[in-house]
Order: structure tokens, then sequence, then C-alpha cells
């Protein structure tokens, strides 16, 4: 591929019929290329660096804002990422509007979650059975340290030393890649923005599409650091042949394979996958050990339930009517042996919080961070969290309060979150209540504390209140005080205080109602 | 009916305008409207940063004040959903749920309450843009959220169709939140005034001359936001267009 000067342009045409010259075309042999791949070369020489998470200090509270603030600060990510998950968005909206039963599926979503989950324990032991007659191992994890050690197990007892795997939040909250790495098993994840993630040594931004924070630059980055790349040519498909050049040996060579589950069905004893890559499918099928780890809530009691999931996932998750691939597992192949790892990780506790259970209702389907104005203004990774986004507000802190203690003060509750979950979850009801468990539980700073604690006692004693804002301009000092608690003036950092009137409300009303009540 | 009239406190002490077209409006349709003095706030920027127990004098200064009237009408949907759904510091007592369920924001009031039909004095004849805040549209159910398959409705587009020479024009991301969110502009000000500025440019593009909402509190920190990057546009409250205000 070259840039001109043009090689050649002898396609039969009159000179007077040839396109004006055209310093910045490109031409592959011979031809000019004018498709999305044409145009896709760098626009300038240095691409934007890519921004990086929030900055983990051990048990400390992570601060998304501070995380929030560099994302912003690199312009052509945050566009690009708010542009690209809002297009999700409107996918959704399209999708939605072409199922005229979609809150009556929404309800059912909802009704058959909150029924399994308040029969958790008959349907695990129910899939638990089935799943054994089907000739399926099934382990217990009670929490992510035993789910590694049973994983762990399994690969010892059949001598493997390397695993593929499919993409699996569960995987991600027990820390499964870090725990593998030091017992010396190679793991190589199949998604390909999973992939990208682990030869990046990032953690996935985004349920769904684990790699949306990252443009194409960053990933002709990565890929030139880990596997040999051109750095300089950040083409789509040059990135993912790559890729697939670097990945597929791997799989094919691969002792064990692993997947999670979206969702387990009690009266069949089986488990379905959904992805659009195919991945979870070679995980599965290419070796023939398959451990799927599986989180306790994923579990439907019938297969007739499955009709409704399967029909509002990928709608709510990317704007497309069904994944590619919705594979069920019902029993190992022949020669080959299958593993489920049911895990509790904290669900048991959660399904404990009588504000917060019905967070177990989620699937997994990122529709409430594609909708979430602060998520796409952030960067999943500004969260510090497994889970980021509206799902990981509510979340997050039921594995440790103290350290997402900010979480769930990153949301301008405003709700749009709630009206796209598929499971009718009341997300922003739910951060709401976390802001109030908080701080009963003093995991709120000082500062902020002590601003609420004044408000209170000003708001609540109208003489004293009435002194403070008597003069407009007297309001403007004082009212933002409380308002910018920490006496940095963040309101006026990015924009324009009010303008005081001359007058308050209050006045005018005591000097043209004669102060009648 | 005789009808106290909530000005919340940031109305009162920036865009007394606000509370005046309000306090006119009401009166325009013959109610008797009473401002108690002794009121402050709702009570919710402390709840809504999650200390309830601070908000629970404020609350029952609230009660104190507004206790006996038919109805409590406010011209800030945020302030009248803290009101309705979320105003627990305090014991329920019958008092207290009479004031909660006698509380509404302006537009529902005159448009569910009032059933007002007509707005002979009203003429605005500028190109608008209709921001819907979070709690007006996803709390109060002022207007369908584009996130939800039901009929189209919208309450505060009902009465401004009833204005004269208004036209409307509509922006790419009608139903995204600004970014005002109570506490979270100044807990989250870096995000907040993103949002802020996103919003006035959309509408800009649309070709609005005016940002109109039900809630200043949005149309305070939009017009911080377009003011600082450079934004052409103005901001008004629905009371005022609704009352006869022509710019």
């Amino acid at each position: 591929m070259s840039t001109g000067p043009k090689q050649s342009h002898d396609n039969g045409l009159h000179p007077e019929l040839l396109p004006p010259d055209d310093p910045d075309a490109i031409y592959h042999n011979g031809h000019r290329l004018d498709h999305a791949e044409g145009v896709s070369r760098p626009m300038r020489s240095k691409p934007e660096p890519q921004p990086r998470g929030a900055r983990v200090h051990g048990n400390r509270p992570i601060d998304q804002a501070e995380a929030a603030g560099r994302f912003i600060a690199a312009p052509e990510h945050e566009k690009m990422h708010d542009e690209r998950l809002w297009d999700l968005r409107q996918k959704r909206d399209r999708e939605m509007h072409g199922i005229e039963e979609w809150e009556e599926l929404r309800s059912l979503a909802s009704a058959i979650k909150e029924h399994t989950l308040t029969h958790l324990d008959q349907y695990l032991e129910q899939f638990e059975a089935n799943a054994r007659a089907n000739g399926i191992h099934v382990h217990w994890a009670r929490d992510a340290a035993e789910h590694n050690r049973i994983v762990h197990g399994i690969l010892r007892d059949h001598g493997a030393k390397s695993l593929i795997k499919s993409k699996s939040m569960l995987t991600e909250e027990c820390g499964f890649r870090p725990y593998m790495a030091s017992v010396g098993i190679e793991v190589v994840e199949t998604d390909l923005g999973e992939r990208i993630q682990q030869l990046d040594n990032e953690d996935p931004s985004h349920v769904v599409v684990p790699a949306v924070h990252k443009l194409r630059t960053d990933v002709a980055q990565v890929f030139a650091r880990t596997i040999g790349a051109d750095p300089n040519n950040s083409d789509v498909h040059y990135l993912a042949e790559a890729q697939r050049e670097a990945n597929r040996p791997l799989i094919l060579a691969a002792d064990a394979g692993m997947t999670g589950a979206n969702f387990v069905v009690a009266e069949t004893g089986t488990f379905v996958v959904c992805t659009n890559e195919g991945n979870a499918d070679l995980s599965a099928n290419v070796p023939k050990l398959h451990i799927a780890s599986i989180g306790i809530e994923k579990i439907i009691p019938r297969l007739e339930h499955l009709a409704v999931f399967v029909r509002l996932l990928s709608r709510s998750a990317l704007g497309s009517p069904m994944t590619q691939y919705t594979s069920h597992f019902r029993g190992p192949r022949q020669g080959g042996e299958m593993h489920v790892v049911l895990t509790d990780n904290g669900r048991s506790a959660r399904l404990g919080l009588a504000e917060f259970w019905t967070s177990l209702k989620c699937i997994r389907c990122g529709a409430c961070m594609n909708t979430c104005p602060v998520y796409r203004r952030s960067g999943g990774l500004s969260y510090g969290a497994t889970y980021s986004g509206p799902i990981g507000l509510i979340i997050d802190p039921t594995f440790n309060a103290h350290k997402y203690s900010n979480l769930p003060f990153a949301s301008s509750l405003n709700g749009s979150c709630t009206n796209v979950c598929p499971v009718k979850i009341n997300i922003h009801e739910q951060i709401y209540a976390w802001r109030r468990e908080l701080v009963k539980r003093h995991e709120v700073p000082f500062v902020k504390k002590a601003a609420m604690k004044a408000a209170g006692e000003l708001l609540s004693r109208p003489a004293a209140y009435r002194a403070a804002i008597a003069a407009a301009d007297f309001a403007l000092a004082h009212l933002p005080r409380f308002v910018a608690y920490n006496g940095l003036n963040a309101w006026g950092r990015h924009r324009e205080n009010p303008h005081p009137p001359k007058q308050t409300f209050h006045s005018w009303h005591h000097a043209n109602r004669g102060g009648k009540q | 009916m005789r009808i106290g009239l909530f000005i919340p406190c940031y109305i009162d002490a920036f865009f007394p305008e606000v509370g005046i077209a309000t306090l006119e409006l009401l009166e325009r349709f013959g109610h008797e409207v009473v401002y108690p003095r002794d009121q402050t706030c709702c009570g919710q920027p402390m709840a809504n940063s999650g200390f309830n127990a601070d908000c629970a004098a404020t609350e029952a200064l609230f009660v104190r004040n507004f206790s006996g009237f038919e109805y409590v009408v406010a011209p800030s949907g945020s302030c009248v959903h803290h009101v309705r759904d979320n105003f627990d510091a305090i014991e329920q007592t019958a008092e207290v749920t009479e004031v909660r369920t006698r509380t509404f924001e302006l537009v529902e009031f005159l448009h569910d309450i009032l059933k007002i039909e007509a707005l002979p004095w009203a003429r605005f004849p500028h190109r608008v843009g209709l921001h819907n805040s979070c709690g007006t549209l996803r709390a109060l159910k002022h207007a369908r959220p584009s996130e939800l398959h039901v009929p189209f409705f919208s309450k505060p587009m009902d009465l401004l169709s009833k204005v004269d020479g208004i036209e409307f024009v509509t922006p790419a991301r009608p139903d995204e939140c600004c970014g005002f969110g109570g506490t979270f502009s100044v807990f989250e000000e870096v995000v907040s005034t993103k949002m802020g500025y996103d919003k006035v440019s959309d509408h800009a593009r649309a070709g609005a001359e005016y940002i109109v909402s039900a809630d200043t509190s949005c149309l305070m920190h939009q017009q911080g936001c377009a003011e600082r990057i450079g934004v052409p546009l103005k901001f008004i409250h629905i009371a005022q267009i609704l009352n006869g205000a022509s710019a």
C-alpha cells in the first residue's frame, strides 16, 4: 500500500474524466482505495495516548472522579467512547420498537428472576442432580479463592498446563488470571476484546465490549508490543487478522477450555453461553476438558424461560436481535470431561440485603452502561472495580464498601439505567439507597459530612437562613458554599456562577404582596 | 382553591422571576396562592447525598409550613420528586403523608389538576428546545422517556403547544441528562460540566434559541456551561413562558 504519486489510472477513461489529483489518496496495486480501509490511516503521526483507569492504592477508596477527569482530558477517546456506546443505545431502541410486547417481556424476565432468586436453593439442587445425570461434574465454590482452587485442582488432575477461556465476569471477580499465572498455568482469552485487555494487562472496561475504551491506534500499540504487529497499522482488519494468527495456534494446542454461562437451566441440567465471535465454542470444544465457571444467580427454572431472556439479551446489549451463537451445553462429548463450578462469591450475602438483592437479577447485558451519560464520559476503567457503570455502582460496594464507597456518588441519578434494564432492576434507586447506606456506615469523607450537617442546620432554621441569604450577593457568596463543599469552588471551575438578581423572591414577595402570608 | 407556594432555595436566591411567574400564573386561574414565609428547602441536597438524618429538621419545617393547604405547588421537578418519593427522614404521620401527596410540580398541576385549556396571554415567537429534567421525566413521569416502549405523551409539550408562535426544535439526544444531578454537579464536576457542554451544544446544533425546562436547577447548570464555552443560548423556565413572557 502506498500514498501518491499515482501509479496507474489506465482504466480506459478519457483523461478529462479522471478525478483531480488528490495528494492524500491511497493506492493499492494501482487502484485507488476509497472505502473505509483506504481512509483508515492515522490522521496524524502521534495518536492520542490512551488514558488509563483509576489509580488503585490498596484498600483506599477509588477516586472515580479523578480517573474520569483524565478520560475527559483525552478528547478523542472520550468522544469515540461516548458515541460508540450511544450508538449501541440507539440500536437497542430500534430493536425495542420492533417488539410490541417489549415491556411485557421485561416484566416477565424480572418475575422469572425474582421467583428463581427466592427459590434459589431448590433450583440449584435441581440443576445439580440433572447435570450429574447428564454426566457433568458439579462443584460448589463458596468464594473466589475456593473457585480458583477447584479449577486449579481439575487442571492439575489432567496435567493441563494451558487453558483457553471465553469472557466471564465471574472469573474477573475471582482474580482468576493472576491466580493461574501464580500456579504456572497459561491462560489465553479467546474473546477478541478480552484478549486485547489481557495483552494490555488491563481489566475489561465493559461487561460486553471489554476494550470499548480503546481506539484502534491503542490496539495497534498493544499488538505491536505483544504479538509483533505493525505499530503504525491500525486498520481493523489487519489487527483482527494479526490477533487471529497469533491466537489460533494457542487455541489448537490448549490442554483445557473454560467458559462462563449466561443461563443455567434447572430442569434440564444444561447451560447456555451466548457470544458473537463463537469463541466460547472454541473454548468449549477444541480441548477435551471443558470447565464452566458459573455464578449461582445465573439459574432459571425451565427451558421455556430461556426464550424470554434470549429475546432480551442481545437486543439490550448491542441492539442486535440475537447473539451470533447461542450454544447449549448438556454434557461432555465422547472421551471428554465437563465440569461446572457453581460459585457464590458474595451472592448469598447479597441476596440477604433487603434493598439490594434484586441486583442479582442482572444478566450482564451492559445496557445500563451504554445508556449511562456518566459512564460514557468516564470510561469503564475509571471505576477501578470489576463491574463498572450503573450496575457496578450497586454491586461493587457489596464486595468492599470502603474501597468502592465513592462509586454510588458517580451518578446524576437520572434513572435511564433503570428504564433500559431488561430485568427491571431499580438501579438508580439502589444507587440512592447505597448513598444512605454508606453514610450510615461512615464511609463518606469528613468534609462532605461536615458540609451536609451545616446545610441541614441552616436550612431548618428560617431566621438563620434568611440572614444568610438576606442580600442576593451575599447568597451567591454563601449558597455555593454548601454546594461547593470542598471550598475549591467546584461549581465554578468549569462553568459560570448564576448571576445574582437585585432581590430574592422572598423580598419581592414582601414588597409586592405586602408580606401577607 | 388555596394553594401553598413552595419556592425552592436556589429559585428564591437566584431566579426570583421563576417564582414570580409561578405565583402570577396560578393567580391568573383564580386561585388563592399563599407563600409561607418561613420556608427554606425540602431537604433534597442532604438526602440526595445520602445524609438522610441531616434533612429531618428541614423536612419537619417543610411540613410545618405547608400543612393544611389543599395543594402545594412548586416550580421544581426535583424538589417535588424528593417530597413525593424520598421524604422519609421524619416519622410518617398522617400530617406528613398528607403534605407529601398534596405536593405537585407546576406542570403536572396545570395539566392534571387544573386541566387548563388555554393560555390566551401567552405568546413566545421563538425556537425552543424542551429540556425534560430527569426528575420530571423519569420520576414524576411528565413525558415518555425514550427508553420505554409506551405510547407517546408529554405534559410540558401539551402546555407549551397552547402558546402562540412557539416553535420546537428537537436535539439529537432529547432526554439525555444534562449533568446537574444535585450535589453530583460538584462531587463530579468534570463529568457534570462535560455533560452540560454536550447538552447545550446539542440544543444549539438543533437550532434552539431558548432551552425551556420545568427545572431551574438544570437551567442554572446549563447556563453556566453555555456561558463558559460560548454557546449563545438563552434559558427560561416553563412558568415564565406560560405566564406570558415574550423573551
